[in-house]
């Protein structure tokens, strides 16, 4: 049963090997998808091009249910899977400042990659500033290691807050992303359209 | 000639509901294979341990954020991300080459000159570089595999990714419309 490499059953030198055909396919779908422009990644924050909103719903509707699934079947023990934790104010203060970023970059990290791997200069130079944002964090750690350990909740999940079953929560998230792709149509026929 | 081929470019790109399924497929498989899910800003971060490990090794160890990616016998490179990352750039770089995207450029705006392009990208990375490591992990790690296992983490840095993104879009649309 599935996590195959923590349960032993694919051996651990194979990790990296792994890690590398793994990050191929995430490189060649974001790119073909479109995630290295950032005009194109803009577009969603200005109604011109809802490509962001429709891969990253899609993908994280599409993987909850798949992976609930293989829990069901047997697959994949969905309490081994690794639950990114929730420090309520880190998680809030570290969004705003990504969302600062995105609008002013154009790109998050895994974009830029993109970007910069076909020649975008300002991917590379993107890139470089996420370096330099990560050097910053470090030399001030002193000043933000109360936020960034502060109101731990440990690895939650929404069962847990809300007190639903996952089922639910993933119908009710597969049903919000359905009707965001329909009105995002909608306010994209009345934008002008911005050629790039 | 020049609109044409941007025109025609427009359309190269894939069907999104097509990218999005195909990369929930490999968000299943990377959970699947190794119990985790994708990352990306987890590369840079090792990156920058192992600079500052070379050029200055005690302030180094003595910084309570570093000396945590330091190992004693194993480069900070020797990560799962890091090999990731490896890929990401490869995939990217064949998909680019395969479709004829391959070109050194600035993309901006014509409203905006390259250079102002340039000096909002090196800015917004910052930013994004800071708020990624606040939030332990950017749009990959924490907000897409986060929602993967229905994360509250995962969701509450997606909404405030992006919910931040729409109240400040105004202050930064010469830079894209």
């Amino acid at each position: 049963m599935g996590p195959l490499i923590p349960n032993g059953l694919i051996p651990m030198d194979w990790n990296y090997v792994i890690a590398i055909f793994i990050g191929m396919a995430f490189g060649y779908i974001l790119e073909a998808s479109g995630f290295s422009s950032s005009r194109k990644l803009a577009g969603v924050f200005y109604g011109y091009d809802f490509v962001v909103l429709k891969v990253f719903f899609t993908s994280a509707v599409v993987a909850a249910i798949g992976l609930y699934y293989m829990d069901y079947l047997n697959w994949v023990d969905i309490s081994q899977l690794y639950v990114h934790p929730t420090y309520l104010w880190a998680a809030i203060i570290g969004g705003m400042i990504m969302g600062v970023g995105f609008l002013a970059g154009g790109f998050c990290p895994g974009t830029s990659f993109c970007g910069a791997a076909i020649g975008k200069i300002d991917a590379m130079v993107f890139t470089g500033g996420i370096m330099l944002g990560i050097f910053v964090f470090a030399e001030a750690f002193t000043v933000l290691e109360p936020l960034f350990d502060s109101s731990n909740y440990g690895n939650i999940t929404l069962m847990d807050t809300l007190n639903m079953s996952p089922y639910w929560i993933i119908f009710i998230f597969t049903i919000i992303a359905i009707v965001s792709f329909g009105i995002s149509d909608k306010i994209r026929n009345k934008v002008k359209k911005v050629f790039y | 000639m020049m609109k044409n081929k941007t025109q025609k470019n427009r359309h190269v790109y894939w069907n999104p509901y097509f990218g999005g399924f195909l990369l929930g497929l490999l968000i299943i498989l990377t959970f699947y294979l190794t119990g985790r899910g994708l990352g990306a800003s987890g590369a840079l971060k090792s990156g920058v341990v192992t600079i500052v490990d070379t050029v200055a090794p005690t302030h180094a160890e003595s910084n309570a954020y570093y000396s945590k990616f330091i190992k004693e016998d194993e480069s900070p490179l020797n990560n799962w991300l890091v090999f990731e990352a490896i890929g990401v750039l490869l995939g990217a770089f064949l998909s680019g080459a395969f479709t004829g995207r391959l070109k050194l450029q600035v993309e901006h705006s014509p409203k905006i000159t390259s250079k102002r392009r340039l000096l909002f990208a090196l800015g917004g990375g910052t930013l994004f570089g800071l708020g990624a490591q606040i939030a332990r992990g950017c749009t990959s790690g924490a907000a897409l595999s986060g929602m993967a296992v229905l994360s509250v983490g995962g969701f509450i840095t997606m909404v405030f990714i992006f919910g931040t993104g729409f109240v400040v879009a105004y202050f930064f649309r010469k830079n894209w419309i």
